[in-house]
């Protein structure tokens, strides 16, 4: 029998990002015990690194923005296959989400008239993203942190879910460890929320944290949820490259909001180069316009640069591929080029891009007021997560419900920057409310200690293992990280993916032999070989995903099939666990857009 | 090249620094080592990180004796021909290895009254001018790394962790005091239970702030001011006793 202490809640939220505190405070607003589960501490989550702002039609830079403009750009830059639904309450309800952000005490960079400011981002017509300086993610999470721990919840800090839990087909708690002891927790729960973010952490380069390994996919994935949109992971198109400790750390996307151009190693800016049909209306066509678009000329039309990720990153690479790199093998991103244009353009850029600043004169030895940085693609998010409804984000087992990174639908094929601080707080709202309701409208489930016993087994068996070969868990993750950049990176194939679908098995294999050390307090060797299962879950979900799709769209390249097919804009990859483990690939057909939603389409083509 | 790091092994029972060599090249941060040492010679040494761009403040650690972020602490600034001393933060309890256990921060932070904004306008929204937000968004850069914590003699010398809240939580306060739409009073919790008057304005937690706050001169000092001049002002003093 394993020890464990065990609470008892209305609701369990698992991630403290920017989701699972909005859900967190929105349940407890509703007047239900929240239980709120973290790996890391309080206030540390991947949000904090969040830095470009938030995405809301507030109008308050640009009066022609509105919900229709924002769901247009958002459609757009998804290649519309994103879940029509979920773009429309976006919009509609961002700005509202912000404001409620202000009266709980963030404090926005703000416009001459004392109103909250906003800053063009790729992808969005008007400047629409609230922020603060470059270091949004920190002002919204420390907003949420400090109205949560306000609200009477309960925070379980550096605390591993190792399992879901169920009841006749619904979600009954969790099954967990506190990190700091290695001691088990049960947390029941009438509905659980998932909100543990991105995957970045199965590939080699990425701007994520060491948190970001799937859980919530993998959990929902073995409880029997289904994941959809797998095979679309966003591949930033500016990431740090040298020195080699900091490659892939994120660069800003308001770096280029603030005039920064892509260069190549000829000085060119060959973002000109090749500028996609749909954006071509609205996208400027010589370097003047660009650069008054950016100091906000209401006349003219975005530089490239501002182009969607899929598209910079795919430009990136092109160059690169053709020779045309810079010395450490990426582009460069120039911001020290507007001293030309602005008189205090020094102070201007550390004010704009303070955290920008800091990171390349401490980490790389570069004054980005000077000299340009260098950078190149990094994994950044994965729009594809556990397929949710719409209105209330509950997945397809009951109880269980997923927002933030982790829930797919928004986004579509591709995400616009800025897009996720704004869902977050949309749908963690949603998640939070509906979560809330479901626990109050259906009896308190019971979870059996067969359940639990075999969770607490699973959790302790790595230290049962005589470790085949002697390896850790830390090369078998290197491994896969590895394998996953080369095979199933931002250029895919069917032969390279095949390959990767059979060292995915090996690796299975060797991270099921995968030995530790020490015992079960803070050991972070445990803690990897933990980690490992999740992150073969959800490489083999992208994989399997990415193969089947036979069409390059937003994110999903194949260099097979270069070109979009109209037949694949009408359906979606769901994935599944079969009842003998394996897992299943399905299509299913999008939902019709309805009439008004279309004509709202066509008017801000 | 390799370097040696001399690193902190054990828990609150005991524990010893160990010597670990390995290969170190350019750009590398601390927190880079001790990853490389974590994953190919000691599985479960214990430390903290996230995002490691020096914003999330997980990796705190005292490096050669100085309070600082590990991923955030160049081995180029560092002299390599003698071990580099990597031990935990002092402030707190440990847990094990490089890992303390800060939760205190957590519970004395929760006694601090929240936000309470003055009536918004007729839209919801209200108007603040960039001037009057600048000194809080200094405050709100702080990442919760503790480190002025781990530096303050007050909690680090003297252990007075009842009765003075640490340099992180008097910017707290002074953000939430400065915040222009605030109209809690936090005075009589600063002065007494929160202990301001323990600050004697040293100025370490200045120092080693990794987000460059000027904790003592922009938060700390004009708390005081105003500590002194609702409680200590002789004029107010007997305007108070003739009005009973």
């Amino acid at each position: 029998m394993a020890e464990y202490e065990t609470h008892a809640y209305d609701v369990v939220v698992i991630g403290a990002g920017g989701a699972g505190l909005r859900a967190a405070i929105e349940a407890s607003a509703a007047g239900v015990s929240v239980g709120l589960v973290c790996k890391s501490l309080l206030g540390k989550a991947h949000t904090v690194m969040a830095e470009g702002g938030i995405a809301a039609a507030l109008a308050n830079v640009d009066d022609r923005d509105n919900w229709k403009v924002h769901f247009a750009d958002t459609m757009r830059g998804g290649q519309y296959v994103n879940n029509w639904r979920m773009a429309e309450l976006h919009a509609k309800e961002a700005p509202e989400r912000v404001r409620e952000l202000e009266a709980w005490g963030a404090v926005f960079d703000r416009t001459q008239d004392g109103r909250i400011l906003q800053r063009n981002f790729g992808g969005h017509r008007y400047p629409r993203l609230a922020h603060v300086g470059d270091r949004t993610g920190l002002e919204l999470i420390r907003t949420l942190q400090d109205r949560g721990v306000h609200q009477g919840m309960d925070v379980h800090m550096e605390c591993t879910v190792v399992g879901l839990l169920k009841d006749d087909g619904r979600v009954a708690g969790v099954f967990g460890f506190d990190r700091e002891r290695g001691r088990f927790k049960l947390l029941r729960a009438g509905a659980v929320v998932l909100a543990t973010g991105g995957i970045g952490r199965a590939y080699r380069i990425t701007s994520n944290s060491w948190e970001y390994t799937g859980d919530g996919h993998a959990l929902a994935y073995r409880a029997g949820a289904e994941l959809i949109d797998m095979e679309f992971v966003q591949f930033h198109p500016t990431g740090m490259i040298w020195p080699p400790s900091v490659e892939g750390i994120l660069v800003t996307e308001g770096v280029r909001g603030e005039g920064g151009v892509l260069l190549n190693n000829a000085g060119r800016r060959f973002m000109f180069d090749d500028i996609p049909e749909a954006y071509k209306s609205q996208t400027a066509d010589n370097e003047e316009e660009g650069w008054r678009y950016t100091q906000g000329d209401k006349s003219a039309r975005r530089p490239p640069e501002l182009l969607t990720r899929d598209h910079v990153a795919r430009c990136i690479v092109r160059e690169l591929k053709e020779g045309r790199g810079s010395p450490h093998g990426g582009v460069f991103l120039d911001i020290s080029w507007i001293r030309k244009r602005l008189p205090d353009a020094e102070e201007h850029i550390k004010r704009k891009l303070p955290s920008m600043y800091h990171q390349f004169k401490q980490l790389a030895d570069i004054d980005i007021t000077q000299a340009p940085m260098e950078v190149g693609p990094t994994t950044h998010y994965v729009m594809g997560g556990v397929r949710v409804d719409a209105e209330t984000q509950m997945s397809s087992l009951p109880g269980l419900f997923a927002a933030g990174e982790c829930a797919a639908g928004i986004n579509g094929a591709n995400r616009l920057g800025g897009n996720s601080l704004s869902d977050l707080l949309v749908f963690g709202k949603r998640a939070g409310e509906f979560a809330a309701r479901f626990a109050k409208e259906n009896r308190a489930p019971i979870a059996d200690s067969v359940q639990i016993e075999r969770a607490a087994r699973q959790a302790l068996e790595p230290f049962d293992r005589s470790g085949g070969n002697g390896e850790g868990p830390y090369q078998v993750q290197h491994d896969l990280q590895r394998m996953m950049q080369e095979l199933v990176g931002i250029v895919r194939r069917e032969d390279e993916m095949q390959r990767a679908l059979t060292e995915l098995e090996e690796l299975d294999r060797r991270a099921r032999s995968a030995r530790i050390t020490g015992n079960r307090e803070y050991n972070p060797g445990w803690h990897t070989a933990l980690d490992l299962p999740n992150l073969l879950v959800v490489s083999e979900a992208v994989t399997r995903s990415a193969l089947i799709r036979k069409e390059s769209r937003g994110a999903h390249f194949r260099e097979d099939f270069p070109e979009k097919d109209p037949a694949w804009g009408k359906q979606s990859v769901v994935l599944r666990q079969a009842e003998e483990g394996a897992m299943e690939v399905a299509l299913q057909p999008l939902s019709e857009l309805p009439p008004e939603l279309k004509q709202v389409i066509e008017e801000m083509k | 090249m390799q370097a040696t790091f001399r690193i902190f092994r054990g828990d609150a029972a005991g524990g010893a620094l160990r010597d670990y060599t390995t290969e170190v090249a350019e750009g590398m941060v601390v927190l880079d080592a001790v990853h490389r040492i974590q994953a190919t010679q000691a599985n479960d040494l214990a430390c903290r990180w996230n995002c490691k761009a020096g914003r999330c403040g997980s990796c705190s650690a005292e490096i050669n004796g100085m309070p600082r972020l590990m991923c955030m602490t160049r081995l180029s600034e560092l002299p390599l021909d003698k071990p580099v001393l990597v031990e935990p933060m002092r402030a707190f309890p440990l847990l094990r290895d490089l890992v303390t256990d800060v939760s205190w921060n957590y519970v004395v932070k929760k006694r601090i009254k929240p936000f309470k904004p003055r009536a918004a306008a007729a839209d919801g929204s209200w108007r603040m001018a960039q001037a009057d937000v600048d000194r809080v968004q200094e405050f709100r850069k702080c990442i919760e790394c503790f480190l002025c914590q781990d530096v303050c003699h007050v909690l680090r010398d003297h252990k007075l962790h009842d009765r003075f809240v640490g340099p992180r939580f008097l910017v707290h306060v002074a953000a939430l005091e400065m915040h222009p739409l605030d109209v809690e009073d936090r005075l009589p919790e600063l002065r007494e239970a929160q202990g301001i008057g323990l600050c004697n304005i040293t100025k370490c937690c200045t120092k080693v702030c990794p987000e460059g706050i000027t904790i003592t001169d922009n938060a700390i000092i004009p708390l005081k001011e105003r500590v002194v001049d609702r409680f200590y002002d002789p004029l107010r003093r007997v305007l108070r006793v003739l009005r009973g």
